[in-house]
């Protein structure tokens, strides 16, 4: 019942692939009814404690939801369209495995272009998921953006 | 000498030439003349709660510590060694007696005094410390909001800030009983001018526009509440380039209308603060949290907006930082500071579903405005039916361009030479 790391890797990268190709609505589908979506900005902010502090996101199912609605709904002029992103995830780590979860840490590099400019967001990322009756599920996402701490740029779009 | 630039050329009493944007002169005359010689917002008090708390921060391009002695006393000082000039303090934020530079060892304290020379003999007794302490900046503060300058000679903050003072005060009311605090802040740049952020603060106009897609997001009962273009509220000029835009009367002070019932999307909060606090301070919580229902424009760098702290940073003239600080209750309740969050993060930030199309709308006047030459940015919403009350203040509608006529205003009052003299004599 346990996940193996080849299993992990293969939805993270499903999820990886859905968001460059706007495949928004089914992207919302690896998730666990209660998962969390989160960019943090403290870089040392243990996961449970992201509730009580100020975030870039920290989205629920709902939140989510209207997140992808806001990309897909054409209504909003950062993301009409989408930046187009290219995102390679590599160096991965499980750093723990139970009876159908486990955590995972990787490096994810992400090129955006919008408009003529490219930019570009390095983060560790770190996965729970969940074996839920016959297929995995991501139950936690957390995108520790290296400059977190410094000022960004628009982000229109799902890290 | 005869290229210098004249202001008075390029700003009128409702439009202004497209390369104020763009044009690296008149950067650097603002710089000058604006950023050192008015009052610039650098810290709230309760970010140096304590005495030995301090923060790194700019005023215009200067990096600066603002520092709280033991005394408690706040100070602002030039972050630049008097020795060879390099940076005495990296750290965002902190506490400790005092800042030594990494360079030569050289100490100052907290209030910017040089206090210790590593081989002080070197100096042969010529080196006096009392003549290099950190260069320090006139500081004041007024309702938690510190300002500083380097002009000894402009008037008394309490005197800048003027007709603003009320609107201050009651933007402090989101403390709900409690001081308020800062949480965090969002910090982006944007590819444009700051000017351009300057005048967004006071455009109501835009708001059902570029924010289509955040009213697509919330309930309908806040989209009413949003929908205030052409509606009861004003925007009113306060004098000093400062402004204040009412998008929601009803908003304005926090602790009126504390019989209202609760708004649906907090009646889950409202429950939970139910448990601790009797009704009617419920209420009061409820709608401090919403925050007011209006923004306060403070020339040139802060605005005390609905629920949140603005703080814009000239980088270039084609380049701008900008914070987004969250505020909270100090010491109130924990449920309500995390739905505050929750808000601020909804619609602010760099992944928030306003601010990126803000960014946008930025980013694109900073280009768009490169176009032709001699063509003009309006700023004349409003003014057919702009009116004055009884204080001497211009109003006219909520979608009114007063706010920006105001700012502009001050802007050539700083940007020219007889201005500032008429200043320093007041």
């Amino acid at each position: 019942m346990t996940i193996t790391l080849n299993e992990a890797i293969e939805l993270i990268t499903l999820e990886a692939d859905m968001l460059d190709h706007g495949e928004f609505r089914e992207w919302l589908k690896l998730y666990t009814e209660d998962g969390l979506y989160a960019v943090p900005i403290d870089p040392d902010a243990k996961v449970e404690d992201l509730e009580k502090i100020l975030n870039y996101a920290y989205d629920n199912a709902e939140m989510r939801e209207k997140r992808v609605e806001r990309l897909l709904g054409g209504r909003s002029i950062s993301a009409a369209p989408p930046a187009r992103t290219v995102r390679l995830l590599s160096r991965y780590r499980m750093l723990e495995t139970g009876t159908g979860s486990c955590t995972l840490r990787c490096a994810q590099f992400l090129t955006e272009l919008r408009q003529g400019r490219e930019r570009y967001y390095a983060a560790n990322v770190t996965f729970r998921l969940k074996k839920m009756e016959e297929r995995f599920c991501i139950d936690q996402k957390i995108v520790r953006l290296l400059t977190s701490t410094e000022a960004l740029t628009a982000v229109s779009y799902i890290l | 000498m005869q290229d210098l630039l004249d202001p008075r050329s390029l700003v009128s009493a409702d439009y202004a030439d497209g390369s104020i944007y763009s044009n690296p002169a008149l950067y650097d005359m603002e710089m000058d003349r604006i950023f050192m010689h008015n009052w610039i917002w650098v810290a709230h008090r309760s970010d140096l709660p304590e005495p030995g708390n301090f923060i790194t921060t700019f005023v215009g391009p200067h990096p600066v510590i603002v520092s709280r002695d033991r005394k408690g006393d706040v100070h602002v000082l030039l972050n630049r060694c008097r020795h060879r000039g390099a940076t005495v303090c990296e750290h965002k934020s902190g506490k400790g007696a005092s800042f030594v530079c990494p360079y030569h060892g050289w100490a100052y304290g907290l209030d910017g005094a040089l206090r210790g020379v590593p081989h002080q003999e070197g100096y042969s007794g010529q080196l006096d410390k009392a003549e290099y302490p950190l260069v320090s900046l006139r500081v004041e503060e007024y309702n938690g909001l510190i300002f500083a300058t380097f002009d000894q000679s402009i008037m008394s903050l309490d005197a800048w800030l003027g007709r603003a003072k009320p609107w201050i005060d009651l933007f402090m009311k989101q403390g709900a009983g409690w001081p308020v605090k800062t949480m965090g802040e969002h910090r982006f740049t944007f590819p444009g001018n700051w000017k351009i952020q300057l005048e967004n603060t006071t455009d109501a106009y835009h708001f059902p526009i570029v924010h289509k897609s955040f009213l697509d997001a919330v309930d309908e009962e806040t989209q009413n509440t949003f929908d205030f273009v052409g509606g009861e509220g004003f925007v009113e000029d306060l004098g000093h380039g400062h402004s204040v835009m009412v998008m929601i009367p009803d908003l304005v002070d926090l602790e009126d209308n504390l019989d209202a019932p609760v708004p649906d999307r907090f009646l889950e909060l409202a429950e939970e603060l139910s448990k601790d606090y009797p009704p009617e301070k419920v209420r009061q919580i409820v709608r401090a949290v919403g925050g007011t229902g209006f923004n306060l424009n403070l020339f040139p760098n802060l605005a005390c907006s609905m629920a949140f702290f603005r703080v814009l940073r000239p980088l270039s003239v084609n380049e701008t930082e900008i914070r987004h600080i969250a505020i909270g209750m100090d010491g109130g309740p924990e449920c309500a500071n995390e739905a505050r969050l929750r808000l601020h993060e909804l619609f602010q930030g760099p992944m928030g579903f306003g601010t990126p199309d803000d960014a946008e709308a930025w980013d694109r006047v900073q280009r768009g405005s490169l176009a032709g030459r001699d063509i003009a940015i309006l700023l004349n919403r409003g003014l057919g039916h702009e009116a004055k009350r009884e204080d001497g203040n211009l109003f006219s509608d909520v979608s009114a361009e007063t706010g920006m006529r105001a700012a502009y205003r001050q802007w050539l009052a700083a940007m020219t030479d007889e201005a500032a003299a008429a200043e320093i004599g007041v």
